[in-house]
């Protein structure tokens, strides 16, 4: 029997019927269509379907859509403000931290979470903040170069 | 200081702005209106006779369009090399591991599709399971193809010099015995497909691939379509390393379900079956036997390997020989002799990983040098120093060194890491240690037996001159090609990055070998840069024409001509063109002629512009048998530092610090290169430390997931200290050669050198577990 829920994504409202057992990422990819939300592994070890759910960064196969009613989300597709690329976005351009791009946009949302609760993270902190997010073609270090970049970007504006 | 424009520099790739927001488009991202799922039926168990299969219950679910088999797809053999065509779509006399592939159904929606699989009787008459090399090659062993009673699906003897004769001249010789285990590739991304045979006869297959063109050649032979009317192309693809350059199982079984049902199908791998495909890094047992004279010169190496390759060849047959031929080259090594064998067990196969077949042996002989350096006195990096190779070498397997970068390697990274006050100065349970990496830079030759080319390149001007299009069949799979030939285009042609537009992945494009072998910047580079030299020849020829001003008097840099000469008057060509753009963008409007204004004549001249590059090494390395493998038109080099902290309660190691410097020749994108380098480093430190891909007694994956499987995360990789080598390749590109799989070859033997200098054990065992690191260090109190 399907469910309807209601969701708040990137600031837009939705009534979506779903079947108790689908996820979050699957409602997100395949009911809306937001295919910036990537699947790895389908059980919460990768982080590649990182979103911040009401300020907090989840992996969204973990989470059943019907967990989420009434939640509001944010996906990557939500990041940028139209053709403005967020201040992490950019750093993450900007320092090469992206290589074949199916971490990033996970990578980028727990970035977004961390800097948004701890707008001048140490190094550790950043790493710790990214440790769920696994990356197997940067080695991390541009990444975290580029949050660090975006920290102090930020803190300008 | 040179006076390049575009390459050399660090530009933000071209994929980053689709990538960063989400837009990029990965394989199990497409759909298609009236789209069929399909999954595939995998064998449960690891060695059996097929004797029936019974696919009528499955065909009579609701919503189930086609259930395939052997008997609909036909038993034509293929695989990675063609003297080693061990695999069919489906299994049909046998199933050798467990997840080899038995039948496929397509279904309206995945749910349907997965419900109708397990309705699919297969009867089994079970094999012994061989889940090891020993077992394998026992006496009496079952085999497991027919052809190989030994199970020893290839094995490679090659000798150069005398390796007895020099032993009895050493005056230090040693054997060492090494294992690393199975490795998976750990790529983010799934595989993939996405298939759809047309009304026309032609099949498009969307795919996760790192080898568009062998895919295609593949599935033209498998499913018996003309190769012209097989289209692959690359979506953006979320890593590969190795175990997507050959194509696979659902390629196959899409393609096969869409001609049959006339519907696009889609297939996704779970990580479950990812881990069980595998193609990911050997399990090698090496037995090394290396003679010194006593100043340090080394003289011999024996080098005896056995590599478990798990139920099918795949890039074995290559994996094999790189064991033997890559080792000895940094080295002034003038006698080696190399035994290697690889053999079937009921595992998931093995082909190649970062690295190909050499870092294994690489973490073996860096570590006994390492023992030798320290039994006859010699500072390590002085061991080294004395016996590198330098530019202009050859070795004693005929690889031409045509440019090295070793020596200036070694040197950076002893005087960036502060070597010398550390090396034996650290406090117990702090060690550093080194160890140097060499590695080709693309295959000298096709895995099939061809004259291809290697990788062409076409080049096409915008009517307006304003764009420049760049078509090409290389794989950016992550590692940046994509940005990387754009700059060579860019620069070769004399116009800006931003002008360049890349197409790529695509077959219909042309003739490229893919992504593997660290073989893009070289060979698809020279493709690019001759297409858009010829582009660039053609506009300054109709330009010459109209200003009357002789070619070789110009130039275009920039996006401008240059004429050397001094000022020409182009006025007539400037009023023309603002005439006929009226209204455009970007409307040329100050005192220099500009790239497009130039290229528009040339298109109003002649039709659109158009230009081919291609690209093949020509005949390279030794006649003897097996010289193919390891021959490469150009070697990339390097040389590692890791310094570590052993807990000496748990033996857990941590990697502290890492300085690794890379000769990659001369450097497109000095980020991206560094980007590899770091990343190349961080797969070698999980192979080092944890990964390990583990079976149960029934030869089932028992870790396959990121969670029992553990990769490194933010957490284990530290900072690398990058320096890049600048050795200027006179057979690449713009002097440019490879970086994106040498870089991980010292990492594993530093990290075990470092090991040793922090706690005075040698583990001849990846990985090195905290229990197996205490247990040695206890093993070693015991002994005191």
């Amino acid at each position: 029997m399907k469910r309807i829920i209601n969701l708040i994504v990137n600031n837009k409202a939705y009534e979506i019927a779903v079947l108790p057992n689908r996820t979050l990422t699957q409602v997100l990819r395949e009911d809306l269509n937001l295919l910036g939300t990537k699947e790895g592994c389908g059980i919460g070890d990768c982080g590649a379907c990182t979103v911040i759910l009401n300020g907090r960064p989840v992996n969204s196969c973990l989470v059943l859509a019907v967990q989420a009613n009434g939640c509001n989300i944010q996906t990557i597709e939500g990041v940028a403000d139209g053709n403005n690329l967020h201040p992490i976005q950019e750093a993450f351009v900007e320092y090469g931290a992206i290589q074949c791009g199916f971490c990033t946009p996970g990578m980028v949302l727990s970035a977004k979470s961390l800097l948004e609760k701890n707008p001048k993270p140490t190094e550790m902190e950043i790493r710790e903040a990214i440790s769920g997010n696994l990356c197997r073609c940067t080695g991390y270090q541009k990444i975290v170069e580029a949050i660090q970049a975006a920290s102090k970007k930020m803190k300008k504006r | 200081m040179n006076d390049f424009s575009v390459i050399n520099k660090r530009l933000p790739r071209v994929d980053a702005w689709s990538k960063v927001t989400g837009e990029a488009r990965y394989a199990a991202d497409l759909s298609m209106p009236n789209m069929l799922y399909a999954v595939l039926l995998q064998s449960p168990l690891a060695h059996a006779k097929i004797l029936n299969i019974d696919t009528s219950a499955a065909k009579k679910v609701v919503g189930v369009k086609d259930v395939v088999t052997y008997k609909e797809a036909g038993t034509i053999h293929y695989g990675v090399s063609p003297a080693r065509y061990d695999e069919t779509m489906f299994c049909y006399d046998k199933v050798r591991y467990v997840g080899d592939e038995i039948a496929a159904v397509a279904a309206v929606d995945f749910e349907t599709a997965m419900e109708a699989v397990s309705l699919i009787k297969v009867d089994y008459e079970e094999l012994p399971v061989y889940l090891n090399i020993f077992d394998a090659m026992k006496e009496g062993a079952v085999p497991i193809h027919d052809d190989y009673p030994n199970n020893i699906g290839a094995e490679v003897h090659q000798e150069f010099g005398n390796v007895e004769e020099a032993l009895k001249e050493c005056d230090y010789v040693r054997t060492d015995k090494f294992v690393n285990k199975k490795q998976d590739g750990g790529f983010l991304e799934p595989q993939a497909c996405l298939a759809y045979f047309d009304m026309n006869g032609n099949l498009t297959l969307y795919t996760s691939t790192q080898t568009p063109h062998y895919v295609q050649r593949t599935v033209s032979m498998v499913l018996n379509i003309p190769i012209g009317k097989v289209k692959v192309v690359k979506p953006y693809v979320g890593g590969g390393f190795g175990p997507k350059a050959s194509a696979n199982t659902i390629e196959l079984a899409a393609s096969l379900l869409s001609m049959r049902t006339g519907r696009p199908v889609k297939m996704v791998m779970s990580r479950e079956q990812v881990f069980m495909h595998s193609r990911g890094r050997h399990q090698f047992y090496h037995e090394l036997t290396t003679g010194v004279k006593k100043d340090g010169t080394i003289y011999a190496l024996k080098n005896t390997c056995y590599l478990d390759g798990g139920a099918y060849s795949s890039f074995g047959i290559a994996t094999v020989y790189y064991a033997g031929s890559l080792l000895g080259a940094p080295y002034r090594l003038p006698n080696m002799r190399y035994d290697g064998y690889r053999v079937y067990t009921n595992k998931p196969a093995c082909g190649a990983q970062r690295g190909h077949g050499g870092v294994a042996a690489r973490a073996a002989w860096e570590q006994q040098l390492d023992i030798i350096a320290e039994e006859l006195g010699i500072d390590p990096i002085e061991f080294r120093l004395k016996n590198v190779r330098e530019k202009g070498e050859v070795t004693c397997n005929d690889f031409n060194l045509s440019s090295f970068g070793m020596k200036e390697c070694l040197e950076a990274i002893r005087d960036r890491s502060d070597w010398r006050n550390k090396k034996g100065k650290l406090p117990k349970g702090k060690g550093i240690g080194v160890a140097c990496g060499f590695f080709v830079s693309g295959a000298g030759y096709p895995i099939y037996r061809s004259e291809t080319f290697h990788s062409t390149a076409m080049i096409k001007l915008s009517e307006d001159g304003g764009t420049v299009e760049l078509y090409t069949a290389a794989a950016e799979i992550g590692q940046g090609s994509d940005t990387v030939l754009t700059m060579i285009a860019a620069e070769a042609l004399g116009v800006r990055y931003e002008d360049v537009k890349i197409y790529s992945g695509d077959t219909d494009y042309g003739v490229d070998l893919g992504a593997y072998s660290s073989r893009q910047t070289l060979m698809s580079g020279h493709a690019v840069k001759q297409a858009a030299e010829d582009v660039k020849k053609q506009v300054l020829e109709v330009l010459s024409k109209r200003l009357n001003v002789p070619v070789e008097d110009m130039d275009i840099k920039d996006g401008y001509i240059v004429f050397k000469k001094g000022q020409v008057d182009f006025s007539g060509i400037r009023s023309y063109y603002v005439k006929e753009h009226r209204g455009w963008a970007e409307q040329p409007g100050d005192d220099k002629l500009t790239f497009k204004e130039a290229a528009r004549i040339a298109y109003i001249e002649k039709g659109t512009i158009v230009s081919a590059g291609a690209y093949k090494p020509g005949e390279l390395g030794g006649k003897y048998k097996g010289a193919t493998v390891g021959t490469s038109p150009a070697y990339g080099c390097s040389a590692q530092i890791v310094e570590v902290t052993v807990d000496m309660e748990t033996g857990k190691v941590t990697v502290d610090k890492m300085t690794d410097a890379h000769d990659c020749g001369f450097a497109i994108n000095r980020t991206n290169v560094e980007g590899q380098m770091q990343g190349s480093l961080s797969m070698g430190l999980g192979e080092a430390l944890f990964e390990e891909v583990k079976f149960d007694e029934k030869g089932r994956v028992a870790n396959p997931t990121f969670g029992e499987y553990r990769i490194p995360t933010a957490l284990d990789m530290p900072n690398v200290n990058t320096i890049i080598i600048e050795s200027n390749e006179p057979n690449g590109p713009f002097g440019a050669k490879e970086v994106g799989e040498g870089a991980i070859m010292p990492t594993i033997p530093a990290i075990l050198n470092a090991i040793y200098d922090a706690v005075g054990v040698r583990i001849n065992e990846l990985p090195v577990t905290s229990e197996r690191l205490y247990n040695a260090i206890k093993e070693k109190e015991r002994k005191k």
